[in-house]
C-alpha cells in the first residue's frame, strides 16, 4: 500500500542523491545531470501533492519545470562547449582562476 | 448549455514585458537580415523599447492594486516601483555596453536580445502574484544572465564566471523549486494570498510548510547573494564582462528583493515572528562578510562585487524592519544603488580597457589628474556607495536604519551603522589612490569616453547626488508605492 | 541686501571655490587659483560680518534667524527640513571660521608658494571651509553631521597632503580611524534623537527636550554621551586624542586653521549647542568634565619634553581644548565659547608663527636646531610673544580672561568634584606657562644652534603676506579678552550676547562669587602662570646649559659632589623634585603608555583583528565551485535546523 509519504520519501531522496552528487562529481557534465534529478525529484512531490490534493496546478508546475529544465540544459552545455574550447577541460576543481 | 468561464486576461497589465519581448525579437532578427549599418542601431532600438516599457509602466494604474491571468499576475505600485528601478538598470547597461562591445568585438543583437529577456523576466518576477509567475520570471532572468555572464566567451575568466554561475544558479533554482513544491503540498496552492490563507489558519501540515519556507528561502537568499549563499557573487562579478556585471547588480538584484519581499510578507505575514530571525542572521551575516573581505580586495571590479554583497545586507536590514517605512526604505536603497553602483562599474569600463586588463586598484592611481571629472564622478559614486553625505548612499542608509530603529531592531541598526564605518575605508582607499601621482611607467593610449558612456554617467551622478540632497519627492514616492497588505 | 536672508552665501562662496580650483586648477595660473581661494573666503568673510551686524541690531529676544531652503526628508511622521539658521551661538563661531580662515588662506599665499600641488591645497582648504560652515549654520543634526564628515574628509585629505612621506598617510589614517569612532557615536546619537522626538530639528528637539526626556533619565544620559563620544573623536579629548599631534604632518596653515583655530573646536560647538541635552544630563556632565579636566591637565604634561615646535603646539592645543570642555562641564557654556574664541587668536597666532619660524629655518622644526631667532625674525618674536603669554593667561592678554573665567566657573560650580577640576586645571595652567616659555626661549632667545651652514645663511623673517596675518591675530590674542570683563557687571559682553542661548531647562544658576574671593582666584592663577614661566626662564633663558648638564651627568657621588659644590644646588632639586618625575612620568607613562600602548594599541587592534579577520574569510572564496555549493548546502542545513528547532512554533 503506497501512501503520499512513500512517494515524498522517495523525491526527498533523489533530491538528496542530486544535492550529493553536485558536491562530490567534478565533471561538469554529471553535475548538471545531478541537478537535473534535483529537478526531477521536485516534479515528483508535485505531481504526488497534485494527486493527493486532487488539484491542477501541480501538474501545470510540472511542465512548467520541465521547459526550464530543458531551457537550462540547452544553455548550461553551451556553456560547457565554450569552457571545453576554452581550457579543453570539463573538471570544475581545474575551474579556479576567480578567487579570494 | 453550460458555459466554460473565460479566466480574466488583460495583455494591457503585462504590455511593459510585451515590449521588451518583442523588441528583443526585433533584436534578434536585425541581428540576423539587416544590413551592416541596421545593425548598429540595435543598441537604440532596444533602448527605445525599455524607454517605451517605463512608458506604459507609468501609465499603468496600479492604485489601487489589481490581479489578472486568475491571480497569476498582480498591478501594483510597489511592483511598478520596482519595475521602473529594473528598466532604468537595463537602459544604463545599454548605454554601458555601446562602446564597450565595440571595442571587445562583441556587437551583436543576441546581447541586447538577451538584456530585454531578462528584464521582461524580472518585471514577471516582481508582478508576479502565483509562484509560478514568480519562478518562471525568475528562471527567464537566470538563464539569460548564465549566457551574458560568459557572453566573452573567448576569455577564461568570462567562461569560468558562466560556470560556476549557471552550476550555482541551477542549484538555487532546485532548493527553490523543491520549498514550493512543499509549501503547495501543505497548503494547497501556489497563488500566494490563497497561500495565506491556508497558513494563518493553520490548515497546512507544519512540518512540510517550514521545511518549504525555508529551502523557499535559500533559493531567494542566492538570488540576492546573502551570506552564505552569495559564495558565487565575487567570482561572477569579477569574471563576467563589465557592463554585464553592472546589470547583474542592480535590476535582478531589485526583482529578486521585491519578489522575496513580496511572497514573505504576503505569504507568510502570520510567521513573521519565526522568519524575521533568519533575516535578521542573513542581514547580520551578509553586511559583515561582504564589507570585512572587501577590506583586501586589490581588484575593483571583485571589490565591488563584495560591496554589493553588503549592500545586500544593508538592504536585508530594511527587510527585517518591515512595514511601510522598512518597504519603502529598500525601494528607495534599490533605486539609489542603481544609479551609483551602475555608475561606478560604467567608469571601470573605460579604466579597464581592451580585454578588462586594468582593474586592479594600482591601475586607477593618477587618473585623478589626467581625467579630473571622471575621478570626480566616481569619487562621487564611491562616496555614495560608503553612505558619506550628502549623497543620495547616506540619506538611503540612513533611512533604512532608521526603519529598523523604529521597529526596534536597535542591535541590527547599530551592526548596520558599524558596517558601514568599516566599509568607508576600501571606497576612500579607492578614492585616494586616484589622487596619488601614478608612477612613470608604461605609456598607456588615452581613455576614450563615447558620449553614451557620458550619458550614463550624467544620469547616475544625478541619481547619487541629486537623490540625496533632494530625497524628499522619491521618498515620499516610494512611501505612496508601499507593499499594501 | 546682504543681509541675514542671503546668509546661505556664506558657505556657497567657499564651494565654488573649491569646485573651480578642484576640477579646473590645474589649468589656470596661480594668480587666478589665489583669486579664486582668498577671494570667495575673503567674501565670504565680508558677509559673515554684514550678518553679524544685521544680528545685533536685532532685539536680543529675536536673535534667531532661520531660513528653511527646502524639505529634505518627508517620511511619514519624519520631516527634516534642510535650512541655515543663525543665531548668537553659530555667529560667533562663524566670525571665527571666516575671519580667522580668511587670514590663513592670505598666509598660505606665501608659505605654500613653493610646493607642489598649490591649486590642490586650496581646493581642500576652500572645501574645508564649506563643510565647517554648514556644520556652524546647519538648522538639524543632519547638516551638522554632513559637515562634520566633511570637515573630518578634509582634515585627512590635508593631513596626508604630503603623501610622499609614510609618516603622513600614516598620521592621516589615524586621524581617519580614530575620527570614525567618534563619528559612529555621534550618528547612533542622532538616530537615537529621532527615535525619541521624531525630528532632528534644532527648533523642535531642544525646546521640547525638558519634556520629552524625564532628567537625568537613560535616554538622554545615552544620547549626551554618545554625542560626547563624537566629541572626543572630533575634538582630540582621551581617549581619542593621539591623532591630532600626529596631524602635525601637514602643512602648517593647516594646523592652525583645522587642528587649532576651528574645526577640533567643532566638538565644542556640538556640545554648547545641545546644552539643553546636556543639561538634563548630570551624569553626562560629569564625563564631560572630568575628561576635559583630565585631558587639560595629561596634554599639557605631554607637552614638556616635545622637541619639535609644532608637536608642543598640537599638545597645548589638545590642553586647551580640556579646558574649552571643562567649562561646558561645569555648565560655563559662555566661559568655553569665550574660550573657543580668544584660542583661534593665540593658537592661530602661534601656528602661524611657528610656521613662520619653520619657513625661515628652510623647514627644520626641531627646537634644539634652533635659538636666537629674535632678532632676525622680529615681527614673528614679537607675535609670537603676545600669543605665549597669552595662552599663559597673562592679565590683558585674551587667554587671561576667558581661562580665569574656566577656572572660577570649576571653583563655584555646583557639580561634584568641582574642587577636582580646579585643582587640575591650575596644574595645567601652570604647566602650560612653563612649556610655552621652554619653546619661546628655546627658539628666540641665546644662539643660533643649527649645524647645517646652509639653514644659517637662510634665516630670514617671512614676507608681508605672512607677517601681516600674524599681526592681525596678535592684536586679536593681546584685545580679543575685553569682550568679556569679568567683575564689572554688564561688562561681559559675550555673555550678554550669547546668554539667551544658554537659557534653557536645567541650566546651572551660575553663582556669584564675591569679589574678594574672585580677585584672589585671579590672583592665584596669574601667580602660578608666572611661577611657570619663571621656571621656564630660569632652565632655557638664564641657565640654558642647566637642563643639558643636568642630562649629562655621570656617577651619582660625583652627581652629588658636584651639585653641592656649584650654585645649581636648586636647578638640582627643580629636577630631582619636580621636573624629573614629571618629565619622566609624562615620557615614560603617558607617552610610551598610555598614549602609545593603550590608546593607539587599542585603535591598532581593532584595525589588526578587522584586517585578519578578513584575510581569513577570504580564504574562505577557494574559487572551487563545490564549495561554494557545499557552503550552500550547509548553509541550507543550519537554516533548516534552526527554524526546526528554534522558530516554527
Amino acid at each position: 500500500m503506497l501512501t503520499i509519504n512513500h512517494f515524498l520519501a522517495l523525491s526527498a531522496i533523489l533530491f538528496v542523491i542530486g544535492v550529493v552528487g553536485v558536491l562530490t562529481r567534478r565533471n561538469v557534465i554529471v553535475i548538471m545531470m545531478c541537478i537535473e534529478l534535483m529537478l526531477n525529484a521536485v516534479n515528483l512531490t508535485f505531481i504526488s501533492f497534485a494527486y493527493y490534493l486532487g488539484d491542477m496546478t501541480g501538474h501545470v508546475f510540472v511542465f512548467m519545470v520541465m521547459a526550464v529544465a530543458a531551457a537550462e540544459a540547452a544553455v548550461g552545455l553551451a556553456i560547457v562547449m565554450a569552457l571545453f574550447r576554452n581550457r579543453e577541460t570539463v573538471d570544475v576543481d581545474r575551474v579556479s582562476l576567480l578567487k579570494h | 448549455m453550460a458555459s466554460i468561464p473565460v479566466p480574466d486576461i488583460s495583455l494591457g497589465a503585462i504590455a511593459p514585458e510585451i515590449t521588451l519581448a518583442l523588441t528583443a525579437v526585433v533584436a534578434l532578427m536585425l541581428e540576423v537580415f539587416a544590413e551592416k549599418k541596421g545593425r548598429d542601431h540595435i543598441a537604440y532600438i532596444s533602448l527605445v523599447g525599455v524607454i517605451v516599457a517605463c512608458f506604459i509602466t507609468f501609465r499603468l494604474a496600479g492604485d489601487p492594486s489589481w490581479t489578472t491571468f486568475s491571480g497569476l499576475y498582480v498591478v501594483d505600485r510597489f511592483g511598478q516601483f520596482f519595475k521602473l528601478i529594473c528598466l532604468l538598470g537595463t537602459g544604463m547597461t545599454i548605454l554601458v555596453s555601446v562602446k564597450y562591445n565595440k571595442d571587445e568585438g562583441i556587437d551583436n543583437g543576441e546581447y541586447y536580445a538577451l538584456l530585454l529577456f531578462a528584464t521582461s523576466g524580472m518585471l514577471f518576477m516582481v508582478s508576479g502574484s502565483d509562484m509560478i509567475t514568480i519562478f518562471m520570471g525568475l528562471e527567464v532572468m537566470s538563464i539569460s544572465l548564465y549566457a551574458l555572464a560568459g557572453y566573452t566567451r573567448k576569455r577564461a575568466r568570462s567562461n569560468e564566471a558562466s560556470v560556476k554561475y549557471f552550476i550555482l544558479g541551477s542549484l538555487s533554482t532546485a532548493f527553490l523549486l523543491y520549498g514550493i513544491a512543499l509549501i503547495y503540498g501543505s497548503t494547497g496552492s501556489t497563488q500566494i494570498d490563497i497561500i495565506a490563507k491556508a497558513v494563518s489558519s493553520g490548515s497546512g501540515v507544519e512540518a512540510v510548510l517550514d521545511l518549504g519556507i525555508v529551502m523557499l528561502m535559500i533559493g531567494f537568499a542566492f538570488k540576492v547573494s546573502a551570506v552564505p549563499f552569495h559564495m558565487w557573487t565575487p567570482d561572477v562579478y569579477q569574471g563576467a564582462p563589465t557592463p554585464v556585471t553592472a546589470f547583474m547588480s542592480a535590476g535582478p538584484k531589485a526583482a529578486a528583493f521585491a519578489a522575496f519581499f513580496r511572497v514573505f510578507n504576503v505569504a507568510f505575514p502570520s510567521l513573521q515572528a519565526d522568519w524575521w530571525v533568519i533575516i535578521w542572521i542573513l542581514a547580520v551575516a551578509t553586511m559583515t562578510v561582504g564589507n570585512v573581505i572587501a577590506l583586501l580586495q586589490n581588484d575593483v571590479k571583485r571589490m565591488l562585487a563584495y560591496s554589493s554583497i553588503a549592500h545586500a545586507g544593508y538592504i536585508l536590514v530594511g527587510f527585517v524592519a518591515g512595514g511601510a517605512l522598512g518597504s519603502s526604505a529598500i525601494m528607495y536603497y534599490m533605486l539609489v544603488y542603481t544609479f551609483m553602483n551602475i555608475g561606478a562599474f560604467a567608469i571601470v569600463t573605460v579604466v579597464g580597457r581592451k580585454g578588462e586588463e586594468k582593474t586592479k586598484f594600482s591601475d586607477f592611481t593618477g587618473l585623478g589628474y589626467r581625467y579630473p571629472l571622471m575621478a570626480v564622478a566616481l569619487v562621487i559614486f564611491l562616496f555614495s556607495l560608503a553612505g558619506i553625505p550628502p549623497t543620495a548612499g547616506f540619506v538611503g542608509k540612513f533611512y533604512i536604519f532608521m526603519a529598523a530603529l523604529k521597529h526596534g531592531y536597535v542591535y541590527l541598526a547599530v551592526i548596520g551603522v558599524v558596517n558601514s564605518v568599516i566599509s568607508i575605508f576600501y571606497y576612500l582607499r579607492l578614492s585616494v589612490m586616484m589622487y596619488m601621482q601614478d608612477e612613470p611607467g608604461e605609456d598607456l593610449p588615452p581613455l576614450v569616453f563615447a558620449p553614451s558612456l557620458i550619458a550614463v554617467m550624467i544620469v547616475a551622478i544625478y541619481g547619487s547626488l541629486w537623490l540625496g540632497i533632494m530625497p524628499a519627492g522619491y521618498i515620499s514616492f516610494a512611501q505612496s508605492a508601499f507593499l499594501a497588505l | 541686501m546682504l543681509g541675514l536672508e542671503n546668509i546661505w552665501l556664506v558657505p556657497i562662496l567657499p564651494l565654488i571655490g573649491a569646485i573651480v580650483n578642484g576640477l579646473f586648477g590645474k589649468f589656470m595660473s596661480k594668480s587666478s587659483v589665489t583669486l579664486w581661494a582668498v577671494g570667495s573666503t575673503g567674501l565670504s568673510f565680508f558677509i559673515a560680518v554684514i550678518a553679524f551686524l544685521n544680528l545685533l541690531s536685532l532685539d536680543a529676544r529675536d536673535r534667531v534667524f532661520e531660513k528653511i531652503l527646502f524639505t529634505w526628508i518627508q517620511a511619514g511622521s519624519f520631516t527634516a527640513q534642510a535650512g541655515i539658521q543663525i543665531d548668537p551661538l553659530s555667529a560667533i563661531f562663524l566670525l571665527i571660521v571666516t575671519g580667522v580662515g580668511f587670514l590663513i588662506h592670505v598666509y598660505s599665499i606665501g608659505y605654500m608658494s613653493h610646493e607642489e600641488g598649490y591649486a590642490r591645497y586650496f581646493a581642500y582648504l576652500n572645501l574645508f571651509m564649506f563643510s565647517m560652515l554648514l556644520l556652524i549654520l546647519g538648522n538639524n543634526f543632519l547638516l551638522m553631521f554632513i559637515g562634520w564628515e566633511g570637515v573630518g574628509l578634509c582634515s585627512y585629505l590635508l593631513i596626508g597632503y604630503y603623501y610622499e612621506k609614510d609618516s603622513a598617510s600614516n598620521a592621516g589614517k589615524k586621524a581617519f580611524v580614530m575620527n570614525r569612532i567618534g563619528d559612529f557615536g555621534f550618528l547612533l546619537a542622532i538616530m537615537w534623537i529621532f527615535w525619541t522626538f521624531g525630528s532632528i530639528d534644532y527648533t523642535t528637539v531642544f525646546p521640547s527636550a525638558s519634556q520629552v526626556l524625564p532628567a537625568g533619565g537613560f535616554a538622554v544620559t545615552g544620547i549626551t554621551l554618545l554625542l560626547f563620544l563624537g566629541a572626543t573623536g572630533k575634538s582630540a579629548q582621551i581617549p581619542l586624542y593621539t591623532w591630532l599631534p600626529d596631524a602635525m604632518e601637514g602643512p602648517t596653515p593647516v594646523s592652525a586653521l583645522i587642528h587649532a583655530a576651528t574645526m577640533v573646536t567643532a566638538g565644542v560647538y556640538m556640545v554648547t549647542r545641545c546644552n539643553a541635552l546636556f543639561n538634563l544630563a548630570p551624569t553626562s556632565m560629569i564625563v564631560v568634565a572630568l575628561i576635559g579636566a583630565a585631558t587639560a591637565l595629561f596634554a599639557a604634561t605631554m607637552g614638556l619634553y616635545q622637541n619639535d615646535i609644532k608637536r608642543v603646539l598640537a599638545y597645548s592645543t589638545v590642553s586647551q581644548l580640556g579646558y574649552m570642555f571643562l567649562a561646558c562641564g561645569v555648565g560655563a557654556y559662555v566661559a568655553a565659547v569665550f574660550h573657543v574664541m580668544t584660542h583661534a587668536f593665540f593658537k592661530a597666532c602661534l601656528f602661524l608663527g611657528s610656521g613662520s619660524v619653520i619657513h625661515g629655518m628652510s623647514g627644520e622644526q626641531d627646537m634644539r636646531q634652533m635659538g636666537g631667532l629674535k632678532s632676525k625674525m622680529p615681527i614673528t618674536h614679537m607675535t609670537m610673544l603676545i600669543s605665549a603669554l597669552a595662552i599663559s593667561g597673562i592679565p590683558i592678554f585674551a587667554g587671561f580672561f576667558s581661562k580665569d573665567e574656566i577656572l572660577l566657573s570649576a571653583f563655584l560650580g555646583h557639580t561634584k568634584g568641582n574642587l577636582v577640576y580646579w585643582i587640575l586645571a591650575t596644574v595645567a595652567a601652570a604647566v602650560t606657562a612653563f612649556y610655552m616659555f621652554r619653546l619661546y626661549y628655546m627658539t628666540f632667545s641665546g644662539e643660533l644652534r643649527a649645524e647645517d651652514q646652509h639653514v644659517r645663511d637662510h634665516v630670514h623673517e617671512s614676507p608681508n603676506v605672512m607677517t601681516v596675518p600674524l599681526i592681525i591675530l596678535a592684536f586679536g590674542a593681546a584685545f580679543a579678552g575685553f569682550l568679556g570683563l569679568p567683575i564689572i557687571e554688564g561688562g561681559h559682553a559675550l555673555n550678554n550676547f550669547l546668554g539667551p542661548v544658554f537659557h534653557t531647562p536645567g541650566a546651572p544658576e551660575h553663582p556669584h562669587a564675591s569679589l574678594g574671593l574672585e580677585l584672589f582666584l585671579m590672583g592665584f592663577s596669574v601667580s602660578v602662570a608666572v611661577l611657570g614661566i619663571l621656571v621656564a626662564r630660569h632652565f632655557y633663558y638664564v641657565r640654558p646649559e642647566a637642563a643639558t648638564e643636568m642630562a649629562a651627568k655621570g656617577g651619582f657621588i660625583k652627581t652629588v659632589y658636584t651639585t653641592l659644590q656649584n650654585k645649581y644646588y636648586i636647578d638640582e632639586i627643580y629636577d630631582v623634585v619636580i621636573v624629573k618625575p614629571v618629565v619622566s612620568f609624562s615620557r615614560s607613562f603617558l607617552w610610551k603608555i598610555f598614549d602609545v600602548k593603550i590608546v593607539d594599541g587599542f585603535v591598532n587592534s581593532i584595525a589588526s583583528f578587522v584586517t585578519d579577520l578578513s584575510s581569513l574569510l577570504r580564504k574562505s572564496q577557494t574559487g572551487m565551485v563545490r564549495n561554494y555549493a557545499l557552503a550552500m548546502a550547509l548553509g541550507g542545513v543550519f537554516f533548516v535546523g534552526l527554524w526546526i528547532l528554534a522558530l516554527g512554533n
